[in-house]
């Protein structure tokens, strides 16, 4: 009798549809993916069960961390229509590269007199510039109300948006603090905004 | 399934010698590992988790040119909530002079200030059948987390009436006696 004999299988395996499935997901986490952004300073947020989502365009946020105030504008077309305004404000000329500066900057928190020097500064050096943040008082000098009100009017001028405004704050910041921005949105009729949390599992 | 088909047109036998082509199977082993590679570090470096908001309205302000509104609220279906120092709260109902219920002091959890809510909100709507109102007070001692705890208390108790305004010397004044300030 001849012996059954196993016949040896080769092993190579056809990578083909593995292959198809890796550059799949590649292409969907690389166009999914949106860098992530450094802030100058970090800001844990509170946690809370609130399940809204922030938009993604037509956004202002304020982030309170460590009593210093930053602030950032999505969109690039934003920014620079609000830096433009800003500058004819506090009668300060910004030359055409620094507005394409400050159009890639995503946050800041400097008065506006220390603006330009902040923008001579590349973005990868910007960690290494101390921030003192932007000024809010009750008086005259509150410049994140300004700022506030040119990237709500610069919105409606370009995207003829109302302009989502959202405090992001640290969890140990005071709550005299909140409560200033809290007053100076209030001052501009700006009744309605969000506070940034992250996501908890209520416990029952 | 990766190999095209090298073989020559089916002529069997004659014709000319053809050079063997060489396979044009390619390894993928490298490729594969390279995409997988990259996928884990899109993976990692992508933040899911997009941030969450929780929306907040104020009052409109009265401007002074505005006749005084007052509004009439039964104090009996008031509640107000001070916020202190360490995660602390004191809550009472009706005025903080001659309070209906409490003073008393809290703390946040399930065990703390929702049971109170739950409990005063039901004892509220039984007896009066309307909501119950609640007033947010945080004194200059209390952190930003406690403020949003609160909120997202009354938000899971499912209260709708609510308000955060200023703490007045009267309600400081019994923090500091509770040791809260």
């Amino acid at each position: 009798m001849p012996r059954a004999k196993v016949k040896r299988k080769s092993t190579a395996i056809d990578m083909t549809a593995m292959c198809d499935v890796a550059f799949l997901l590649l292409t969907f986490f690389i166009l999914s993916a949106k860098p992530k952004t450094q802030d100058p300073i970090t800001a844990i947020v509170p946690a809370a069960a609130s399940e809204v989502a922030l938009p993604e365009t037509d956004f202002a946020a304020i982030i309170v961390g460590q009593g210093k105030v930053f602030f950032n504008i999505e969109g690039q077309d934003l920014r620079m229509e609000t830096l433009k305004a800003m500058g004819e404000k506090y009668g300060i000329t910004f030359t055409p590269q620094e507005v394409v500066a400050f159009s890639n900057t995503e946050s800041f928190g400097v008065p506006i007199q220390q603006l330009k020097g902040l923008l001579a500064v590349p973005v990868a050096d910007r960690s290494n510039v101390k921030q003192i943040g932007i000024p809010v008082d009750t008086t005259d000098n509150n410049e994140l109300f300004h700022w506030v009100r040119e990237t709500r009017k610069a919105d409606i001028a370009l995207h003829n948006a109302v302009l989502t405004v959202a405090i992001k704050g640290d969890s140990k910041e005071e709550y005299p603090k909140i409560a200033d921005i809290i007053k100076t949105l209030q001052k501009q009729e700006v009744n309605k905004f969000s506070l940034i949390t992250s996501l908890r599992k209520v416990q029952k | 399934m990766a190999e095209l088909d090298t073989s020559g047109g089916g002529k069997k036998g004659g014709g000319k010698v053809r050079s063997k082509k060489a396979s044009t199977r390619v390894d993928l082993t490298a490729m594969v590992d390279l995409a997988f590679l990259l996928i884990t570090f899109f993976i990692l470096t992508t933040t899911l988790q997009k941030p969450k908001a929780m929306d907040l309205t104020m009052p409109d302000k009265q401007k002074p040119e505005d006749k005084q509104v007052e509004l009439e609220v039964a104090e009996s279906r008031t509640m107000t909530i001070l916020i202190g120092k360490d995660n602390k709260v004191e809550w009472y109902i009706g005025q903080p002079a001659k309070p209906i219920a409490g003073p008393t002091v809290d703390n946040f959890g399930k065990n703390g200030l929702r049971k109170t809510l739950l409990e005063k909100s039901a004892d509220v709507k039984k007896t009066q059948g309307k909501e119950m109102i609640v007033i947010i007070k945080p004194s200059s001692k209390s952190t930003y987390e406690n403020v949003v705890s609160v909120m997202d208390e009354l938000n899971i108790v499912g209260n709708t009436i609510r308000a955060i305004q200023d703490i007045s010397p009267d309600e400081v004044g019994l923090l500091q006696r509770d040791g809260l300030y």
